[in-house]
């Protein structure tokens, strides 16, 4: 069925969801920025909430290592409610949202691959994700962090950089080969827990936005962990290896977008009611040559508003419905990452002094947003994996 | 929360619809457009899918299908990706007919619907748009006159589809109390054709410029009688079906690229090799993502009835006016990603790239 209805349940979650946001994140924003490194303590309230509604990426219940995969149609399932959510905290504040605890990227790797066993010591942790090195970030088969088999364990060598939680996490899930020579498929992940011998965080960085959330390097140097700790499959394949530790990307993808999406629907409603004070309403009959150039942009947003979430929902729609969504979940996240830059950017222009004093929350906003359109993917990055798919090419034809 | 598979009745209307326009319109549309005419055996041919009739109530001759605003845009996205303008012109009838049925008088209705559900194809069309810069559909230059027992209308309509041939044009005219539907019989005296107008695409499509000089219009022809019509719901309607249009040429234009980039080779390597190339044809696929999901939720607010009618407007006006700016330059990537193969005419690229200009300015031209 074709529905945009909105639920009652859905409702209240958001509206929930939404007044927290609001009443917890919109006062501290400000000064998290202003003190960053700086570890919030207010947040403790959505942990609850967040396990309540099944938000985050986390699986309820854990289950057999193969679930058959059902193609359904109208389901509405966890993706779903966490993009919801996920634009609602994003509204609040981004750098908050990613600073939640208990909510790390490492958690969606978790709950996708992890085994019952390995479920039940990670599931509840709070998990970093740490693929990016200081000499690849774009190219993630470049990865030259090495697992060196020893016994009964792996030995991890190398330097991880721009770790989301990597300073505030109880476990790290990390990318590193078995083999440099075997290429992309002896690309392995995985799980260390904080205080391993060997594991050593480095500096925290100084960044434009999201200051609320902590930046970390993380290095590891003979860093021993349990061979059980490897998540999926030990073994180099020779084929399709690589792909396994990417399929994370397809839930966690629209998920940003709808991070985008919530704080671009921020900037614009503080735009308009900026506006709206100085008396200037926007219309929707009037034809073009009677639009003002404020009222072109703020229509041409909206618009935009708009078509990201019809995008991303699409995109989180198809996995609750068991249908591959590799495609939509870029799209998500380059019409996300992209339309979300263009909007807090205009808003901040529009405004002008208003715009870019930090007396107000927009210019934050801006400072905030970029990163949505760089971490998990580059834009670039989604262009490519959108061509490819669109040509039927792979790597070989189109880098 | 938003959900997007296609139901039984839909997935058979867009496999159908998408068929007939492979087989049927495509073929004829480069022929078309140079010839600035349709051959009436494609309008018989397209009578016979029964567009019109059914979704006409059994009670006035009709099959009474299931008639839904999604339905209908899923319906026009399939034909447009045939051709734009023998699209327009198999759903002509429907500018006329859908009005009737969603806000004509029991009256309107008896007199109006039979005449449609015959075996031979009738035309019935919509004079909206006028020719000014400021056109604005909501306050529209034509007048119509209380006069005794007649309205009487003065102005001059452009854009008009298939006017020569229409039994019936449905006519916007501003009155008194805003703007009103006016239904003008074929031979009404004081309308004429002022001519059969050329622009720069939507060739194939008749279009005419019509003026109205003391046309008297009973009362009774005008539609929804004395309560009048809900026009904004009406116009909702066209940017909905015009949207679902826009939809089905980018499809279009994206699916000749693509193939084109695959095969075309420069420098050693196919086009499509090329970030440069390769980004159009992702940056088209995702607008075309999200335009399509954007003409589905006007359609499924418009289907909402009442409930939704605040929020009709807002969204019909948003996803018209992005979608028609989307189709637009994804015709213009489709010229670039050709080079100058597609500024000549053997390729569809290059009519496509006229008819998609339209997009911004045209109201009107079709309904869902
Ligand atoms: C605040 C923040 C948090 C982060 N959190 C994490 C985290 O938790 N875990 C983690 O592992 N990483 C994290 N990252 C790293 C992030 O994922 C990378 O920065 C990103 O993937 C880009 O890599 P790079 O910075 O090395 O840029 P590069 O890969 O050097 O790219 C530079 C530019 O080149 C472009 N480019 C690269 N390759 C191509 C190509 N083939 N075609 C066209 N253009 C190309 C890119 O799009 C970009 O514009 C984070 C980064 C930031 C800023």
């Amino acid at each position: 069925m074709i529905s945009f209805k909105v639920s009652d349940m859905e409702k209240q979650v958001a509206d929930l969801i939404h007044g927290m946001a609001k009443d917890i994140m919109r006062p501290i924003a400000r000064y998290y920025d202003e003190h960053e490194h700086q570890r919030p303590t207010e947040l403790e309230p959505f942990r609850v909430i967040m396990q309540a509604g099944g938000m985050g990426t986390g699986r309820k219940k854990k289950s057999g290592e193969k679930k058959e995969i059902k193609v359904t149609d109208d389901k509405i399932g966890a993706n779903a409610m966490s993009i919801t959510g996920a634009e609602e905290l994003a509204w609040g504040d981004v750098g908050l949202m990613l600073a939640l605890p208990g909510q790390g990227l490492g958690n969606a790797a978790i709950s996708a691959v992890a085994t019952d066993e390995q479920y039940e010591r990670f599931g509840s942790k709070y998990a970093a994700m740490a693929i990016t090195e200081p000499g690849c970030g774009s190219d993630a088969s470049a990865v030259s962090t090495t697992a060196v088999l020893d016994g009964d364990e792996y030995v991890l060598n190398g330097e991880k950089i721009f770790v989301t939680d990597g300073d505030r996490c109880e476990v790290v899930v990390v990318w590193a080969t078995l083999d440099k020579s075997k290429g992309r498929n002896a690309i392995k992940s995985f799980v260390v827990e904080k205080g391993t011998p060997g594991l050593t965080v480095g500096k925290l960085e100084h960044k434009c936005g999201i200051r609320a959330s902590d930046t970390a390097v993380l290095i590891f140097q003979d860093c021993r962990i349990p061979k059980t700790n490897i998540l999926g499959d030990p073994e180099i394949r020779p084929e399709g290896g690589f792909k396994g530790v990417m399929a994370t990307f397809d839930a966690t993808r629209p998920l940003v977008g709808a991070l985008a999406l919530g704080c671009a629907r921020a900037a614009y409603e503080f735009t308009k009611e900026a506006l709206a004070k100085e008396g200037i309403e926007i219309r929707y009959d009037k034809p073009l040559v009677k639009l003002s150039a404020i009222e072109k942009d703020m229509l041409w947003m909206e618009a935009q508003l708009e078509m990201m979430r019809v995008i991303i929902q699409k995109a989180a729609w198809m996995a609750d419905n068991g249908r591959p969504n590799n495609l939509e979940a870029s799209m998500a996240k380059a019409k996300g990452g992209k339309a979300g830059n263009l909007i807090v950017q205009k808003c901040v222009e529009i405004l002008g002094p208003i715009g870019y004093s930090q007396r107000y929350l927009l210019e934050k906003w801006m400072r905030d947003n970029k990163v949505n359109d760089i971490y998990e993917g580059t834009q670039q990055i989604q262009m490519l994996v959108i061509a490819r798919r669109i040509l039927g090419y792979g790597r070989d034809m189109l880098a | 929360m938003s959900t997007f598979s296609l139901d039984e009745d839909q997935r058979q209307i867009k496999e159908s619809m998408e068929s007939f326009a492979a087989d049927e319109l495509r073929p004829i549309s480069r022929d078309c457009d140079e010839k600035f005419e349709i051959p009436p055996e494609f309008l018989e041919k397209t009578w016979g899918l029964g567009l019109t009739a059914n979704i006409i109530p059994e009670e006035y001759g009709g099959y009474g299908f299931n008639r839904s605003c999604l339905n209908n845009v899923i319906m026009a996205e399939a034909l447009a990706h045939g051709d734009l303008s023998l699209s327009l012109a198999a759903m002509a009838p429907n500018l006329f007919v859908l009005p009737i049925l969603e806000m004509g008088t029991d009256a309107q209705k008896k007199k109006y619907l039979p005449t449609f559900c015959d075996d031979k194809y009738k035309v019935g069309t919509l004079a909206i748009m006028e020719h000014s810069i400021s056109y604005d559909p909501f306050n529209v230059q034509t007048k119509a006159v209380l006069n005794k027992d007649s309205y009487v209308l003065n102005g001059e309509k452009c854009l008009v589809p298939m006017a020569d041939q229409a039994e019936y044009m449905l006519v916007i005219a501003s009155t008194d109390k805003g703007a009103g539907a006016f239904i003008v019989d074929k031979n009404a005296a004081g309308m004429s054709l002022v001519e059969k107008e050329k622009n720069m695409g939507l060739n194939a499509l008749p279009l005419y410029s019509v003026a109205f000089k003391d046309c008297k219009v009973p009362v009774e022809n005008c539609l929804g009688g004395e309560r009048g019509i809900d026009y904004t719901r009406l116009l909702c309607l066209s940017r909905i079906g015009l949207s679902a249009t826009m939809v089905g040429v980018s499809q279009a234009v994206l699916d000749y690229s693509i193939k084109y980039a695959k095969e075309r080779v420069a420098f050693g390597f196919p086009i499509a090799t090329r970030q440069s190339i390769a980004f159009m044809l992702a940056d088209a696929a995702i607008e075309i993502e999200g335009i399509r999901s954007m003409t589905w939720k006007a359609a499924w607010t418009a289907d909402q009835g009442e409930a939704m009618n605040s929020e009709l407007l807002r969204i019909s006006y948003l996803t018209k006016t992005y979608a028609a700016e989307q189709a637009f330059k994804i015709a213009d990537y489709g010229v670039s990603i050709l080079g100058g193969h597609g500024l000549i005419r053997e390729h569809n690229i290059e009519l496509w790239f006229r008819n998609a200009r339209a997009f911004s300015m045209l109201e009107g031209l079709a309904m869902a």
